[in-house]
């Protein structure tokens, strides 16, 4: 019996693989990078191992470094969860080879099925249906169009789509640099590409006895950049007969290399209802959850039970119901998904039932909790939220209303658009195929839930909840009425920089209650700092509002808005042209060593100064060129005088 | 005790005395919108082109957002030659959390010149700001006395920088913001001051300008030269800052408030309950006609945290209402005219309540509505002389914060048994309903005839019945002018009016500001004549 389990991974799934741990009584040990030492896995573990370092290279996909960890904690078990080490197959001979139990496949499988090509061959052989693979060397127009790929990748990387002939050739080669860097393995292969196809996976779990469990399909279509963001089982797209052709194909799979704990077969759906091999995933996926709350299994208390080397029952359990899974991610979807970083502040998911397990309602597996930084060296997904319902539309509709009602400030994220895609026409119709994000349009899935109005509304929200927190906290005369005047010769005002420019909120509380110009009509039914209740129309709006560095974050039901507070006053600093350069003290100019349009480095000493018997160096702060010299040697200057201003190089 | 209010808000009397007072209140705010209007218009527009704010903005951007400003003696100069608000803004407000006394020139009214009322209402505020221990924020921008009236302007105006070194001497800080002209005589209120801060480009601060100096010493000198921000944070250093804009001056004023280090030395408040009756009805308790008496505890009910009040000896004496309360927290001892007339009961409740809230510590709360003291063979017989003499002497010499309020009539020696204006209040408001005088105008008219009618009879003339009647028109008319709240404000005899449902927010202010400066009772009074 394992007594503990080292997780090399982070985030949500080392969280998941954790519970599964804690309801099995196994003792729990994380890794964590530096950047990671606060983090919640970190933080839950019954002890956790400092990776030294900031990078993936240097703290998760060091091998060594995680196998030392796992020696000194007294590990008894690694699981790699997914991504980092999770597929590679020397990390996981290590593992055994230390005398530790690997919650995974055997290396010979991870191996066998790491190189595309070579899981292709294995798999036609095996009687799985695979697309024709096509030599880069001798593809025509008659193939077209067709996709490159790099046998050892994954994430979409090293992939490019060919439509025109004429691009193959610097497609291949692109694809061969990218694979070459990425994976360290330059080989790309060609194969037809599908178009309107779905991405259609089915969970096996086999344990060291000879049973294969299939745990039917789930559909991922719904990606970005080759990553998953929506996915759901079952699929809208596979009736009984099709599921029972793509387990089938999925057990011999997996039988094909002797296959023992979960993983994944993937395969492309044509829209004719033809299926063909894409690959094997030798891990557990990001996206288990949803088959777990339709089979009722948790996956990861199976693989730690199949590598302590249980036997799975003869058949699996019936799966019932629909579930889907959204990833959170931060990033703006609208800004080519460019990643966010910086601090979460609030990170509430309302009405959620269970956390990293079974559920027959509302499931979060999260990464994050509020007041998390988020940083730039890994994957910016925050969690997952998960909904089970007896129908695929009615899990939907749980999914939209919690992502609706969501709390996530700090960070920009894809909120908006899983909600959007929960509401989508299209979506709750089944029309998911890999084309789907593009065929409605980000104009339409990114758009912010918030409008015009709401984004007014919501200003004026977080002007009356700050007003009523100054007053809160007021040292004197704060149970007054606010903003008492017995003359009243203006508004309060407060600023904002929206989503859509600067807001002026003008407004006063007076006998007869809320003046507001900006929200005619309107009148404050009660004001609260993180509270505020308005009514338009008899129609009483409740906005929740958080002030947090700098920034206030609104949630209603008209939809999330934040604003940056604009400041009273303004930073007499910030008034000087940027890149000014000014005297530290009255002194001398006594030396000029540059001049006007000259370009300088960063640190270049560009004038001396004396004052009081020393040399002051005047240094520039960035690179760039010099815009303005006002001094020469000899020249007597004051404290604050600009000597010089100095104009950045646009990057 | 808890109050149980008998108002019946849906009657037709409260129906009638609400419409009348309603009136009243609106006059008020025309009133009012005078003082907002500044120099009007066309002088207001101009002073924009300038790129200036206007006095009310200015002191907007210096108060933390969203506390409460009182205005003080917003109708000084009402009923003169000047314009109503005396071309300067007094009041009391929050920076930094700490409350202040602001005095703003309003540049808008003829550049901002002192008139004499100018001068009278910076004297108030100056007093207030002494006795409550307030920093003051002087926002400077005046071309100087009103040269027509200076014979009442030059003499006692020298007291304006005497309050200033006074006020730092007994150390409460002073603040002046230049934003414009500060010359001549002005140049000592930043001079004066413990912190300065001069807005560049702006700022004037002289003794003499160009001309005058050309012709004293035959000097060119230009106006940057002489007194500009530049020059004073620079060279002379009467500048301890100098800023970039108007705006930016109003950040350092808040930013030296944050610095002062202030301390409130009267204890802190305890928990603030609201009152359990809506303060909107204190707007139909006072009779149009003043001789209908009325119960002040109706507007205790509506001003008294959760309408409590313990009276004191509420059986005796009982046309005054004497007791204990808080309101927004501070402790309080109310007294209250019940039914009009002060007699010597009333007198000696008075007196031993007030010695009590000396005893205590407690601030004192006068709302008036009194005819005077009782007058006739009885009440002289029984000593009332003697009787009021021992209300005014305990009013005299409290020690502790008095506020008056007056809500109805204020007459005869009942105004200054009840601490009129010469009794030192440290705050005293008016409602629109109120009159005072020595007596009421038509008691005032008939004492006239009389008098008149006696030194007819005595010369054996015939009285002129005709003559009596129009000379008692006349005075009453006269008498009912002057008894009346704008007239009386706009002289200073009071520190505003203010709309009765505002009275509990007006107390709750003034008495925050009573506790900058220690509270307590007063070691001795006068003798006492039993």
């Amino acid at each position: 019996m394992i007594k503990s389990v080292l997780v090399a991974n982070r985030g949500e799934i080392a969280r998941r693989v954790f519970r599964a741990c804690r309801d099995l009584g196994i003792g729990t040990v994380a890794v964590c990078s530096d950047p990671d030492a606060a983090a919640p896995h970190a933080r839950e573990a019954d002890v956790a191992v400092r990776l030294p370092g900031a990078s993936p290279a240097e703290t998760y996909l060091d091998a060594g470094l995680v196998l030392d960890a796992a020696k000194r904690s007294g590990a008894a078990a690694v699981h790699p969860g997914y991504g980092f080490l999770s597929e590679n197959a020397e990390f996981a001979r290590a593992v055994i080879g230390a005398g530790l139990t690997w919650i995974g496949p055997p290396p010979e499988a991870i191996a066998a099925m790491g190189s595309k090509i070579e899981a292709k061959k294995l798999m036609a052989a095996a009687g799985v249906p695979v697309l024709p693979e096509l030599d880069p060397g001798r593809a025509g127009a008659d193939d077209l169009p067709l996709l490159v790929k790099a046998s050892a990748g994954g994430g979409g990387r090293g992939m490019r789509i060919v439509r025109d002939i004429g691009e193959l050739d610097g497609a291949v080669a692109a694809a061969r640099r990218e694979a070459g860097s990425a994976f360290g393995d330059p080989t790309v292969f060609c194969e037809p590409l599908l178009e309107d196809a779905r991405h259609i996976e089915v969970q096996i779990l086999a344990d060291a006895h000879g049973t294969v469990w299939a745990l039917g399909e789930r559909e991922c279509s719904i990606q970005r950049r080759h990553q998953k963001i929506v996915e759901e089982a079952p699929s809208p797209a596979v009736g009984p007969e099709l599921r029972a052709a793509l387990c089938d194909a999925a057990v011999n799979a997996a039988r094909a290399i002797g296959y023992t704990g979960a993983g994944t077969v993937e395969f492309m759906l044509a829209p004719g209802g033809r299926f063909h091999f894409l690959e094997v995933n030798t891990r557990l996926q990001v996206e288990h959850p949803v088959t777990e709350c339709v089979y009722g299994v948790d996956l990861v208390r199976l693989q730690i039970e199949i590598a302590e080397g249980a036997r799975l029952p003869d058949a699996p359990p019936a799966p019932r119901g629909h579930a889907i899974e959204v990833r959170l991610y931060a990033e703006d979807p609208a800004r080519d998904w460019r990643p966010a970083s910086g601090t979460l502040h609030t990170f509430e998911i309302p009405g959620v039932d269970d956390e990293f397990t079974v559920s027959a309602g509302l499931r979060l597996d999260s990464g994050v909790e509020s007041g998390a930084e988020v940083g730039v060296h890994y994957d910016p997904m925050l969690a997952k939220v998960i909904a089970w319902a007896p129908t695929r539309r009615a899990a939907a509709r749980r999914l939209a209303a919690s992502l609706r009602g969501a709390r996530i400030h700090g960070l920009t994220t894809n909120r908006d658009l899983l909600v959007r895609i929960m509401e989508d026409d299209a979506f709750l119709d089944g029309a998911t195929d890999t084309g789907y994000l593009d065929r409605i349009g980000l104009a339409v899935l990114a758009a912010p839930l918030a409008g015009e109005a709401a984004v007014r509304v919501s200003a004026l929200a977080a002007a009356l909840a700050g007003a009523a927190a100054d007053r809160a906290s007021a040292p004197v005369l704060g149970g007054l009425p606010s903003g008492w005047r017995n003359l009243r010769s203006q508004p309060q005002r407060r600023s904002f920089d929206g989503p859509s420019g600067t807001i002026e909120v003008a407004y006063h509380l007076g006998r007869d209650g809320l003046h507001c110009d900006l929200c005619p009509g309107t009148r404050l039914v009660e004001a609260a700092p993180e509270r505020v209740v308005l009514d338009h129309d008899g129609l009483r709006e409740t906005f929740t509002v958080k002030a947090a560095g700098g920034a206030v974050h609104v949630d209603s039901r008209l939809g999330p808005v934040s604003f940056a507070v604009v400041p009273r006053f303004a930073d007499p600093q910030a008034r000087i042209a940027p890149g000014s350069l000014l005297a530290p003290m009255p002194g001398t100019v006594v030396r000029v060593e540059t001049e006007a349009g000259a370009t300088v480095t960063e640190g270049q000493t560009l004038l001396v100064l004396e004052a009081m018997k020393m040399e002051h160096r005047i240094a520039a702060p960035a690179a760039g060129t010099v815009a303005e010299l006002n001094v020469g040697a000899g020249r007597q200057v004051e404290a604050g005088a600009v000597l010089a201003v100095i104009e950045g190089t646009p990057e | 005790m808890r109050l149980k209010s008998t108002l019946d808000a849906s009657g037709p009397q409260y129906r009638e005395r609400r419409a009348a007072m309603l009136a009243k209140i609106a006059e008020l705010d025309a009133e009012h919108g005078k003082a907002l209007a500044g120099g009007g218009e066309k002088y207001v527009a101009r002073h924009r082109e300038r790129g200036k704010m206007l006095v009310r903005e200015r002191i907007e951007m210096l108060l933390d957002p969203d506390s409460p400003f009182l205005e003080l003696s917003p109708l000084a100069a009402w009923g003169s030659d000047f314009p109503v608000g005396a071309s300067v803004v007094t009041g009391i407000g929050v920076v930094e959390g700490v409350e202040c006394m602001i005095v703003a020139n309003d540049p808008t009214v003829r550049g901002g010149a002192s008139n004499p009322w100018t001068v009278k209402k910076s004297f108030r505020a100056a007093d207030i700001a002494l006795e409550n221990r307030l920093p003051v924020i002087n926002l400077v921008e005046s071309g100087g006395a009103d040269l027509p009236t200076q014979k009442e302007i030059f003499i006692p105006g020298g007291r304006m920088f005497r309050d200033l070194t006074r006020l730092s001497a007994a150390g409460i800080p002073t603040i002046a913001l230049v934003f414009g002209n500060s010359t001549a005589g002005g140049a000592y209120i930043p001079g004066m001051c413990d912190h300065v801060v001069m807005v560049k480009e702006r700022a004037k601060v002289f003794l003499g300008g160009p001309p005058l100096v050309k012709m004293a010493t035959g000097e060119e000198a230009d106006d940057e030269e002489l007194g500009g921000a530049e020059m004073h944070a620079r060279t002379s250093g009467l500048a301890d800052h100098m800023a970039v804009d108007e705006a930016d001056a109003l950040r350092l004023g808040r930013q030296i408030v944050r610095g002062l280090n202030h301390r409130r030395l009267g204890p802190e408040p305890g928990p603030v309950a609201e009152p359990l009756y809506d303060a909107e009805e204190l707007a139909g308790i006072v009779p149009e006609d003043l001789k209908i008496p009325f119960d002040p505890r109706e507007v205790i009910a509506r001003v008294a945290d959760g309408s409590e009040f313990d009276e004191f000896k509420p059986l005796y004496g009982t046309s005054l209402v004497t007791g204990w309360t808080r309101v927004h927290g501070y402790p309080i001892g109310v007294l209250a005219n019940a039914q009009g007339v002060l007699f010597g009961e009333e007198a000696k409740k008075a007196a031993q309540f007030i010695q009590l809230a000396n005893r205590a510590g407690t601030p004192l709360l006068f709302l008036h509505n009194t005819t005077g003291y009782m007058v006739g063979k009885e009440y002289e017989q029984s000593g009332i002389i003697k009787a009021g003499a021992l209300m005014i002497n305990a009013v005299a010499n409290s020690g502790v914060p008095h506020i008056s309020i007056v809500m109805g009539a204020s007459y005869g020696a009942g105004n200054y048994g009840m601490c009129g204006r010469a009794y030192d209040p440290r705050f005293l408001f008016t409602w629109p309903s109120a009159k005072s005088a020595v007596m009421g105008p038509q008691q005032l008219a008939g004492v006239l005839s009389i008098v008149g009618r006696q030194a007819a009879q005595a010369r054996g003339q015939v009285y002129d019945e005709d003559g009596d009647r129009a000379m008692r028109e006349l005075v009453e008319a006269q008498i009912e002018s002057e008894s009346l709240p704008f007239f009386l404000s706009g002289r200073l005899y009071d520190d505003g009016v203010i709309d009765p449902r505002d009275t509990r927010t007006v107390l709750g202010l003034c008495l925050s500001v009573v506790h900058n400066a220690p509270v307590r009772g007063a070691d001795g009074f006068g003798v006492f004549r039993m």
